[in-house]
Parts: C-alpha cells; sequence; structure tokens
C-alpha cells in the first residue's frame, strides 16, 4: 500500500470538515499510515465472489402504516441549538 | 450496612418486597458511597441526586400497594451515550457537554416504567471510541482494583462503577467490545446482546451497524433481569427484530449436560497474558465436571478482524458524526466567518483527538476511488467471518475465549499508539461484525489481583443457551464475592 501523503490528508480534512494545525497533520498523517498499512492486510485476502455484508441481521425492509402521530414541541427542538429564532435554526449567511 | 452495597438485583428485590429496606434508603447509601469514594474512581459524569431521590419515593410507593416490577426501587447507572429527558447527555465530548435530550431512549422508558432509580451518568470515551476511557474528554476513570489502571472501555465507567459499588448495576453501549472488555477489566458481568433484541432509540450512534446497548452487573442472574427489562421490538429503530423478550432466567435454571463449549484455536495465541489463559482453563474445567463437552474448533479469519473492523466502525461513524455541524444542537464554536468557516471550527474544537482520527480514517475509505478497496473489501470479509461462526455453532453451542489479551493496562500505556489500542479488542470484535451475543463473566484474579473475565458467544438470538452457559459457569467457578474496598 502506496505511502498516504499529507497533501491526502489535507483533503480528507477538508471532506471531513474537520481543520488541523500543521503539526497535527503530520501527527496525523504518520498515525493514519500506520493504521492504514494495518488494515491493508485484508489485500491478501481473495474475496471475489463473496457478498458483502452491510448488515449483521436479515431485515431487509420496515414497513408500517403512514400514521400521524404526536412529535416533540418545536421550543423543546431548537431548545439546544447554538442559535435559533421563532421556531428555526439560525445560521451564518450562505447567499 | 456496607454490606447491603455488595448486594445483587435479585438479593434486593427481596429485601425491598419485604420491607427490610426501603427503596429510599438504598438510594441514599448509593449516593453516600458516590460521594464517598467517586472522587477516587471518577466514574460519574453527572450525578442526578435529586431524580433518584424522587424516583425511589415513587418507587416505595409501588412496592406498597404490592406491584413492584423486578427492577423497581434499584439503583443503577446509565452510560451517558443514552439520551435521559432533560438530563445531560454528553457522551463525554465537549460537542455535546450542555446536551439536555428532548426525549428519552427507550430503554430509559423501560427502565422508568419499572420504577427503577437512576443515580446518575457514567463516564465513557468520547463517543464511545476508545478501550480505556481515556478518551473521556474530562477526566479519565480509574480501575477500582488499581487506580493507576485504566478500567477499559469505552465504558468505563459504567464497569468501574458496577465493581466499586457506586451502583447495583449499569447500562453501557457495545460496538467492538466496549461493555465486555470493560466488565473484564473490573471484574462484572457484561453482555452485549444480539443486534436488534435491544432497541438504539436514543443510543447516540457511533456504528449503527455494531452498536448495541446491554447491561453490567454483579451476576449472569442480574444481568438477565436487566436483559429482559431493554430488549423488546421497537419500532422506532427499523434494526430492532420483532422478537419475544427471551425467558433468560428460567434457562438459567437449567443445567450444562449435554451443552458443547467451543474452544477456538485462533484466540489461545502468543501474546494473551499467561494467567488469562490459565483463570479461563480453570473455567472451562468446572463446565467440564458439570456436564458440557469441549470441542476443539476454528475461526479462521479471526486474524482479519480488527481491520474489518476499523474500516467499517470508522466508515459508518463519519457518517454519524456529521451531525455534529454546530446548527440543530451541541457545540458552536465562536469565531468564524462563513458558514463553511463555522463548520469547520466547530468540528475541530468539539472532538477530540480520537474522535478526529476515526472520522479521518472513515472518511478516507468512503472516499472516491478506495471505497471499493476498503468499505467493500471490509464488507465481504464481515461476511467471511460470520460463515465462520456459522460453521463453529454447527458443532458447537456456545464459543469461550478470552475477553482481552490482557488484565487491565496502566493509565497512559497505550494512549499514545492507536494501533496498540486498537489491538486490545482482538477477541470482542468479531461478536460484533457477526450480530452475535457474546458476555464477559468474572473467572478469576491474575497475580497482581487483577480481574479476568471469560468471553462466551452464543448464534444469533441464542441468549437463552448463552445464560444457561454462563449461570453454570458462574456457579461451578464459585468464585468468592470480593470487591475492592476503596477506602
Amino acid at each position: 500500500m502506496a505511502e498516504i501523503t499529507i497533501k491526502e490528508v489535507e483533503h480528507v480534512a477538508e471532506l471531513a470538515r474537520l481543520r488541523f494545525s500543521p503539526q497535527e497533520l503530520e501527527e496525523f498523517t504518520s498515525q493514519l499510515d500506520a493504521i492504514l498499512k494495518f488494515v491493508g492486510k485484508l489485500e491478501s485476502l481473495d474475496t471475489e465472489g463473496i457478498e458483502p455484508t452491510y448488515r449483521a441481521i436479515e431485515m431487509v425492509n420496515c414497513f408500517r402504516e403512514d400514521e400521524v402521530k404526536p412529535s416533540l414541541p418545536i421550543e423543546k427542538v431548537t431548545a439546544n441549538a447554538p442559535e435559533s429564532e421563532e421556531g428555526a435554526f439560525v445560521v451564518p449567511r450562505i447567499i | 450496612m456496607a454490606e447491603v452495597l455488595d448486594l445483587t438485583i435479585s438479593e434486593l428485590r427481596e429485601l425491598l418486597d419485604s420491607g427490610e429496606i426501603s427503596a429510599q434508603e438504598l438510594t441514599n447509601l448509593y449516593l453516600e458511597r458516590i460521594a464517598t469514594v467517586d472522587e477516587k474512581v471518577k466514574a460519574y459524569v453527572t450525578v442526578t441526586e435529586k431524580e433518584a431521590r424522587d424516583q425511589a419515593r415513587e418507587a416505595d410507593k409501588k412496592i406498597k400497594e404490592g406491584s413492584a416490577a423486578p427492577l423497581t426501587g434499584i439503583p443503577l447507572g446509565i452510560k451517558d451515550v443514552i439520551c435521559t429527558e432533560g438530563i445531560p447527555t454528553t457522551c463525554s465530548s465537549r460537542m455535546l457537554r450542555d446536551f439536555r435530550p428532548p426525549f428519552n431512549a427507550t430503554v430509559m422508558e423501560k427502565l422508568e416504567a419499572q420504577g427503577a432509580v437512576m443515580l446518575g451518568k457514567l463516564n465513557m470515551d468520547e463517543f464511545a471510541m476508545g478501550s480505556s476511557t481515556e478518551n473521556s474528554a474530562f477526566f479519565s476513570t480509574r480501575n477500582p482494583w488499581d487506580l493507576e489502571r485504566i478500567p477499559g472501555g469505552s465504558s468505563g465507567g459504567s464497569a468501574a462503577a458496577v465493581a466499586a459499588r457506586m451502583c447495583v448495576a449499569s447500562l453501557g453501549s457495545d460496538t467492538g467490545g466496549s461493555i465486555r472488555q470493560p466488565a473484564s477489566h473490573c471484574g462484572v458481568v457484561g453482555l452485549k446482546p444480539t443486534y436488534g433484541l435491544v432497541s438504539r432509540f436514543g443510543l447516540v450512534a457511533f456504528a449503527s451497524s455494531l452498536d448495541q446497548i446491554g447491561p453490567l452487573t454483579r451476576s449472569v442472574e442480574d444481568a438477565a433481569i436487566l436483559l429482559e427489562a431493554i430488549a423488546g421490538h421497537d419500532e422506532r429503530d427499523s434494526t430492532s427484530l420483532p422478537r419475544p423478550v427471551p425467558r433468560l432466567r428460567k434457562s438459567c435454571q437449567e443445567g450444562l449436560k449435554g451443552i458443547r463449549v467451543g474452544i477456538p484455536k485462533e484466540y489461545f495465541i502468543e501474546g494473551v497474558q499467561e494467567e488469562v489463559v490459565s483463570e479461563i482453563k480453570k473455567g472451562l474445567k468446572a463446565m467440564e465436571e458439570m456436564g458440557a463437552e469441549l470441542v476443539d474448533i476454528s475461526l479462521p479469519h479471526t486474524e482479519y478482524a480488527i481491520a474489518t473492523y476499523y474500516i467499517i466502525a470508522t466508515a459508518e461513524a463519519s457518517s454519524n458524526l456529521s451531525r455534529y455541524d454546530g446548527v440543530k444542537y451541541g457545540f458552536r464554536a465562536e469565531n468564524y466567518s462563513n458558514l463553511m468557516e463555522m463548520y469547520k471550527e466547530t468540528r475541530a474544537q468539539g472532538f477530540g483527538p480520537e474522535v478526529k482520527r476515526r472520522i479521518m480514517l472513515g472518511t478516507y475509505c468512503l472516499s472516491a476511488g478506495y471505497y471499493d478497496a476498503f468499505y467493500k473489501k471490509a464488507s465481504q470479509v464481515r461476511t467471511l467471518i460470520i460463515e465462520d461462526f456459522k460453521k463453529a455453532f454447527g458443532i458447537c453451542d456456545v464459543i469461550a475465549s478470552p475477553v482481552a489479551p490482557t488484565t487491565a493496562f496502566k493509565i497512559g500505556e497505550k494512549v499514545h499508539d492507536p494501533l496498540q489500542m486498537y489491538l486490545s479488542d482482538i477477541f470482542t470484535i468479531p461478536v460484533n461484525l457477526a450480530g452475535i451475543p457474546g458476555m464477559s463473566v468474572p473467572c478469576g484474579f491474575d497475580e497482581k489481583g487483577l480481574p479476568v473475565g471469560v468471553q462466551l458467544m452464543a448464534g444469533h438470538l441464542q441468549e437463552e443457551i448463552l445464560f444457561r452457559a454462563a449461570y453454570n459457569l458462574e456457579r461451578g467457578l464459585g468464585l468468592e464475592r470480593k470487591w475492592p474496598s476503596l477506602s
């Protein structure tokens, strides 16, 4: 497995909406590199034709009647928000 | 009354129902115990003293009326990853330090309906990511048997509180061993139920295809009582199985005759502490003497389990934790000039290093060009691991193994080497990948006096046979009941 570069780690941080200091970036790069080398051992296994498992139980879909039921009051829902106004979440201006 | 603190749920039930002790007296005893020893152990993030006293008063009414349920008036601790209405649910993260859920998790509704008493919320590795409780953003919990050592993790607070007698029993969550490993390190019983048996509604998500809530207790029977209380179908969790609650206490009473116990050679390998193996062998011998048959088995893909887990769990976590964006709830950074910066600053300041590491690893594994090589590959290997178990359960009823390769390690010993920390979960992870139940049962002590646990595993929804094996193992070993004094 090729070594992961600082540039790649910066790109992943961007995707994950995280920010790191240059020192953290270096530390993370070497730690991620070690972990990726370790998980790379899966490459040695032949999995041709093996069905992937995405959930450990044999359930596909779970249907129920679409009935109206009580939901949480809006003031309870927004009570934990860093900023809210008139039952809405307030975010920095985006347009 | 110090010995009351040693009693199990079933023993306390008798005292409460006969009026020898009231729920309020019992709750006071536990609150006093917390006030005395938690400054040493540091298991609780929040102690809900007032609520506990109110619940105890209500429990006493219920008991007087003669309508007590198995958990009425029993003081419990809850891992701080389970939502409790109006009471801080922090996940031991800066991100959720002030979060007060507007609803109760299903398991909390069930405990409340029985009239259980909640003493408080227990410390954990941040967002349940870790094996030592050192990743808590607030403080490290200590092992009550040796305060220089870790209690295990991520449910370290839940295990330490039971062992230190700061609650009768507790709830934890287990994604890769987070109930069983700390239970083993603290000398208590810890169960991860079959995936889907206990509702995850209100459990803060880490890796949704692996997470499961379960009990940590002083005895196997107590684990049965708690699991019977929290199990059952819940339409608010689409992965909840529409199955009746298993009758576990009844199956505990059946003997071991004819039970085949599988011994997987891949779990008794070099690197496992000698005393861990020798204590487990004593347990196996006890089972054999009670009529069980020991069978050698093989789970050939065990060596790939950790790699598989750290791809699947981190991929799911990177997606689940994208909700912490500083908008709907939780922490928001103070200084930013636009929305994107607000997200990044909030997450950079709100999450600790291990959570960031896992989000990064998961994001990388799911990113364009790597998905097939990592996530799909790991999901295929997961199938192979499940097939290993299916084959094994064709020739045995339960599997016995170590819970962890060593007894509790020292605080700080592995904290700078994430990979070494991950390797301590080698024997517990396959159970989560397969979705089967696994239990850690105390089976002895090493030379330093640290507890050793044995892990028992069974097939999907085979909790009844799992409890039958565990209960008889516990009785057969007949370990003297002792707890760390901490005074």
